[in-house]
């Protein structure tokens, strides 16, 4: 199986499929329902083939598999492709959240279907081959790549305000990363590569370290987001189509926790250490701060990627312990996160597509009329205040326990951000869903149809498998992590 | 056996939910309804079976069934542990449950989504028992959400009145907070055991006597840490003093629930949790005294509030709040296996009383007022002589269940020689006048004297069907002599053999007690018989005018002491407007007006002004070029 490029195959393959939908060149409605059918399929078959990974994956080996290494632009700069136990999961959750975004866009993208596919397939691209670099050019390539079709997704298909929010997403995230390409560029010319597997074991001096690690963490603190750097992601929201929304907060989000797991710590281990303190500050606030923020939005979507950042403050919190638990449930949240909070976006999609509005009071009493729906939205609602038997719980419990051991003022903050989840998460469901069904325009409201129940199935299965049997996942994801978190230790000693 | 008193409820959970989605009619109801309450009553006589089975010689039962979480030295399973407190546990939540199921047969008959209520209830007994089953504390807390979920769903059943959703969220969240407790509770425990099996904890609990664990910057006691933080969590289940505001609201609920989850079984998950705990916390004495001081004040506030009260389930709610306080004071004097024994018999006699206000409330057209009752004990005697038993098992009439397991306790605060001893034996004492006196003056208004309903709503008062008495009746026997039948297992001369190490037993010689002690708290259930017959019986007028003399005190008391008032002004609305106050200032004024929109508008400022300079007129450029060039002509003569 190693001899087959398999990784190299997951990131062509939409770029194959997107040259066959240029091939498709009428404007009618067939051909736009051939283009979503085609994009479908070439979206799930990279699920498939995503999914042969986990089966020839060594559970044992916690270093890179499936590598693949062509030298490219210099001798120290490669096409370098790898993935362990940290990332693989990453990609797993890419390729199977991008047909379940182009299945929820059948009904609701009306115009440029085409472009609109492409954009999508492009963007899947982007996000797997950052997850399989191994090479930080390659990786700084496909990391602000994405950016491109993201910004595409948004300001043309997107709501009102869409283009201040693209900007605003677009310069946020560009801004930040200058100054990661500063760094690459630095380290290159001071250690003659780029190459992810070399620099981890490279030992850079601590005031080295130290600027490099301030210039990596502005770009991924801007884009995962932290506080007081969230601001575009509530906005962007709030525009992007519902497929934009799921993939921003299921992927995108995600590329950045990935980021502080791979090269912050693992290359900066000392500039972690000394940081770590004022990691623990800003995520800590944010869990605080953006969960009272969330306690008095008035529009769905607002509400969720608040409560984003929220969770997204639990990640960072557990990565910089460099304990087990705290990387595995910082992983674990991220994944978890991944699922749950793009099931509620979707979950939002579902009500907007009816009613086309996202005001919350505009809803109410709506399990009269959808039961289904009900039990999906209860089922995330559940995993997003972390309850014991969701996914929810396995990370934030993890992250808690961690933080806890290592500094109980942090732990005791970031656990009351698990109250506070409750009470914006119940306050949510409450509003929309039950009551009584009075206002006029409620009375037309239908229950799931089958393409929903389909896209919600999946999801709701993997969120209560994981909350009850998250072996598997943690089988996967351990040797890496404390092959992780023993190299910082050795470097650190 | 084991496997299948777990698995009975959560089947049938999962088919009366799946037919809760099917358009309802008969046939579908009856099925969840026959299917759940048959699972339960077969969950329940295995449930009896294992007990009886084990009483004399216990032997204690681990099962694993799969792992849960392992991540690096941390490791949870998936499992069944019987021992002597589980099995009690498990006798009391199934027994209840089935007899629960039945009457909610007969009392939701004229809802329009028996299967989902009927699901709850499994789902919510499922729950319960996955909580006293474990083997470790990361299950427990499973179940212990897990039961605080099915309670918000419950409580929140009748989703169109906006009060229950009110009330189920509020639920929730307190429990929450407690929950948070818990979590720090169960951090703790794995830093300083390394582990967090029970087994594991409670076999090397000696070695870890004089640990300290740095908190905040300060060297404390682990133990007492790790168990003020535990008993944090089960004040917040089992509604103690500051977290017990979301009891009174969760009478929101239909009726059952109350007697299930807000009076026998869940609400005393608290109680379980301490007296399962009970090898950490009697190494913890500073813990143990919080847990007295907690527990008897709850007793006695609940008791006062209780007495003014006029929802019929409100009045039962304070009483179970106070009578969870009696457990912890019993807990918290090393007397767990009284705390037990009252536990065991209160969640007879208390679901009793519920189940028997339900089936006065269903009596009276779903009405909840007592003070719009009145005179209808000719119309419902049975109900009447169920919830006389059950009163007289709550004040603790000799020879009743009740009478066992609550002089046991005050017996034992009398003997005791803790710091709050003393403290708790008055409250408690006080608090048996007062529980006689408002369960007494409940029953005078609601059966007695002149009825206060109208004429025509009067004669349409009809006694329950028999669907809802044969529960009351089996409950009547268990009020009655349980305390009698399994007194000398739970605290007397068995109670060594009976326990079998599952929880710490302390032997006290209850023998030197004078006899005016003995006797003090059954005199004094008479005399608050005797005070609320005269008051509400004899001068009907009386109450009244009390009230009227001491206005002040009865708003006070009527008001619940205004916690309710305090929380919100304390944490609701700052919560609000801190949380406005991020989003619209700090988010929206500061980071986004300094940062992208203020740097977008200095970017167009200057590029306003750059384009100014660009006028196109020649003179402005030569005037341009003639300023530079002189400047640089000035900068090079004067260099050198």
């Amino acid at each position: 199986m190693s001899e087959i490029p398999i990784l190299s195959i997951l990131i062509f393959i939409p770029v194959v499929g997107i040259f066959f939908m240029l091939l498709i060149r009428n404007n009618d409605d067939q051909s736009s329902q051939n283009l979503k059918h085609t994009a479908l399929w070439i979206a799930f078959l990279n699920f498939i083939i995503s999914l042969s990974l986990l089966f020839s994956f060594d559970l044992n080996n916690p270093d890179f598999q499936f590598v693949e290494k062509y030298a490219w632009i210099e001798s120290g700069i490669s096409y370098h492709l790898g993935i362990d136990g940290v990332s693989i999961l990453f990609v797993i959750l890419t390729t199977m959240l991008v047909p379940i975004c182009i299945l929820a866009s059948y009904e609701s993208i009306k115009f440029s279907v085409k472009e609109y596919l492409i954009s999508f397939l492009a963007l899947e691209t982007f996000m797997i081959g950052v997850f399989c670099s191994l090479d930080l050019v390659l990786f700084y390539l496909f990391f602000e790549g994405g950016l491109i079709p993201m910004f595409l997704i948004i300001g043309i298909w997107g709501g009102e305000r869409r283009v201040y929010s693209t900007f605003k997403f677009f310069l946020y995230t560009l801004a930040g990363s200058v100054f990661m390409l500063l760094a690459i560029i630095y380290i290159f010319i001071s250690t003659g590569t780029t190459d992810v597997e070399t620099l981890l074991m490279y030992n850079f001096t601590t005031n080295e370290q130290l600027i490099l690690w301030i210039a990596f963490f502005t770009s991924f603190m801007v884009k995962i987001p932290m506080w007081p750097f969230h601001t575009w992601l509530p906005d962007a929201h709030v525009e992007a189509p519902t497929a934009g929304s799921v993939i921003l907060a299921g992927v995108l989000l995600k590329m950045a926790g990935y980021g502080f797991i791979r090269f912050s710590i693992g290359i900066f281990p000392d500039a972690s250490e000394f940081f770590a303190p004022f990691i623990f500050s800003l995520s800590v606030i944010a869990i605080i701060v953006t969960s009272l923020i969330a306690l008095v939005q008035e529009d769905m979507k607002k509400l969720i990627a608040y409560s984003s950042v929220a969770h997204m403050g639990f990640v960072t919190l557990g990565i910089f312990t460099f304990t087990v638990q705290g990387i595995e449930g910082g992983i674990i949240q991220m994944i978890s996160h991944g699922i749950v909070s793009a099931a509620l976006f979707l979950c939002v999609g579902v009500v907007y597509d009816r009613l086309h509005t996202r005001e919350i009071a505009r809803y109410g009493g709506l399990v009269s009329k959808m039961p289904f729906y009900s039990f999906s939205f209860m089922i995330f609602i559940l995993a997003s205040l972390g309850l014991p038997g969701t996914s929810g719980f396995v990370g934030e419990f993890l992250v808690l326990l961690s933080i806890f051991s290592i500094n109980t003022y942090f732990a005791i903050f970031a656990t009351t951000g698990v109250v506070l989840a409750a009470t914006y998460s119940l306050w949510l469901y409450r509003r929309i869903i039950f009551g009584a069904l009075i206002k006029d325009d409620l009375s037309e409201m239908f229950d799931l149809t089958r393409r929903e129940i389909i896209i919600f199935l999946p999801l709701i299965i993997l969120t209560i498998f994981i909350g009850l049997y998250p072996k598997p996942i943690i089988n996967i994801i351990e040797p890496s992590t404390e092959k992780i978190v023993n190299q910082i230790k050795m470097k650190l000693d | 056996m084991a496997h299948s008193i777990i698995l009975l409820p959560l089947i049938g959970f999962l088919i009366s939910c799946s037919l809760s989605f099917f358009k309802s009619n008969k046939f579908i109801d009856r099925a969840a309804e026959i299917i759940t309450s048959l699972f339960i009553t077969i969950a329940a006589i295995f449930s009896f079976y294992i007990f009886i089975d084990n009483i004399g010689d216990p032997s204690v039962v681990s099962i694993k069934l799969f792992n849960w979480i392992s991540s690096g030295s941390f490791n949870a399973d998936w499992s069944i542990y019987l021992d002597t407190a589980t099995r009690v546990m498990l006798v009391v939540i199934t027994s209840v449950s089935a007899l629960v199921h039945i009457y909610s047969i007969g009392y939701m008959s004229h809802d329009d989504s028996k299967p989902r209520f009927m699901g709850y209830l499994s789902l919510f007994t499922f729950a319960m028992m996955m909580l006293v089953t474990a083997d470790n504390f990361l299950q427990l807390f499973f179940g212990w959400e897990g039961v605080g979920l099915a309670s918000y769903l419950l409580i929140g059943f009748w989703y169109k009145k906006p009060t229950a959703n009110a009330a189920a969220i509020k639920a929730f969240i307190v429990n929450r907070i407690g929950d948070f407790g818990l979590a720090l509770g169960i951090f703790t425990i794995f830093i300083v055991f390394g582990s967090i099996e029970y087994q594991t904890v409670f076999s090397n609990v000696s070695s870890f006597k004089n640990v300290n664990f740095n908190f905040l910057g300060i060297e404390l006691h682990a133990l007492t840490l790790i168990c003020i933080f535990l008993f944090i969590g089960a004040m917040g289940k089992s509604a103690q003093l500051f977290l017990h505001t979301w009891l009174p609201d969760a009478m929101e609920g239909p009726t059952p629930v109350s007697a299930l989850i807000h009076a026998a079984t869940m609400v005393t998950a608290g109680v379980f949790l301490v007296v399962r705990c009970s090898p950490l916390f009697d190494l913890a004495p500073v813990a143990l005294d919080f847990v007295v001081l907690i527990g008897a004040s709850t007793a006695f506030f609940a008791a006062t509030v209780g007495l003014v009260q006029n929802d019929i389930k409100r009045v039962i709610a304070y009483s179970t709040c106070s009578q969870l306080g009696y457990m912890f004071v019993a807990a918290g004097l090393g007397a767990y296996g009284a705390a037990m024994f009252h536990l065991f018999t209160h969640a007879f006699f208390k679901a009793l009383l519920f189940l028997g206000a339900g089936s006065v409330i269903h009596a009276v057209h779903e009405e909840q007022d007592i003070r719009k009752m009145g005179g209808i004990s000719n119309y419902v005697p049975i109900t009447q002589l169920m919830m006389i038993i059950g009163t007289i098992s709550l004040m603790g009439f000799p020879f009743t269940s009740g009478y066992y397991s609550k002089d046991a306790i005050i017996e034992t605060a009398y003997l005791s020689n803790s710091n709050f001893a003393d403290y708790a034996y008055i409250l408690l004492t006080v608090g048996v006048v007062m529980t006689s006196f408002y369960s007494w003056r409940l029953m005078f208004l609601v059966f007695n004297g002149k009825t206060r309903m109208a004429e025509e709503d009067l004669s349409k008062v009809h006694e329950s069907s028999s669907v809802m008495l044969i529960p009351l009746i089996i409950l009547a026997i268990g009020a009655l002599f349980f305390g009698f039948l399994f007194k000398s297992y739970f605290i007397g001369y068995y109670s060594d053999v009976f326990w079998n190490g599952s929880i710490v037993v302390h032997h006290e010689d209850h023998h030197s007690i004078p006899l005016l002690i003995y006797y003090l708290p059954a005199i004094l259930g008479i005399v608050g018989f005797i005070i609320a017959w005269f008051m509400y019986i004899r001068k009907s007028d009386m109450a009244k005018n009390i009230a009227e003399l001491n206005k002040p005190l009865y708003n006070f008391l009527l008001n619940k002491w205004y916690f309710d008032e305090l929380y919100n002004s304390i944490f609701v609305k700052p919560a609000m407007a801190i949380g406005q106050i991020f989003w619209k200032f700090i988010d929206g004024l500061i980071i986004d007006g300094y940062g992208p929109n203020g740097i977008a508008a200095l970017v167009s400022r200057i590029s306003i002004k750059a384009k100014q300079v660009q006028s196109g007129f020649i003179y402005h450029y030569a005037f341009a070029i003639l300023i530079g060039l002189s400047f640089i002509i000035t900068f090079i003569i004067f260099r050198f």
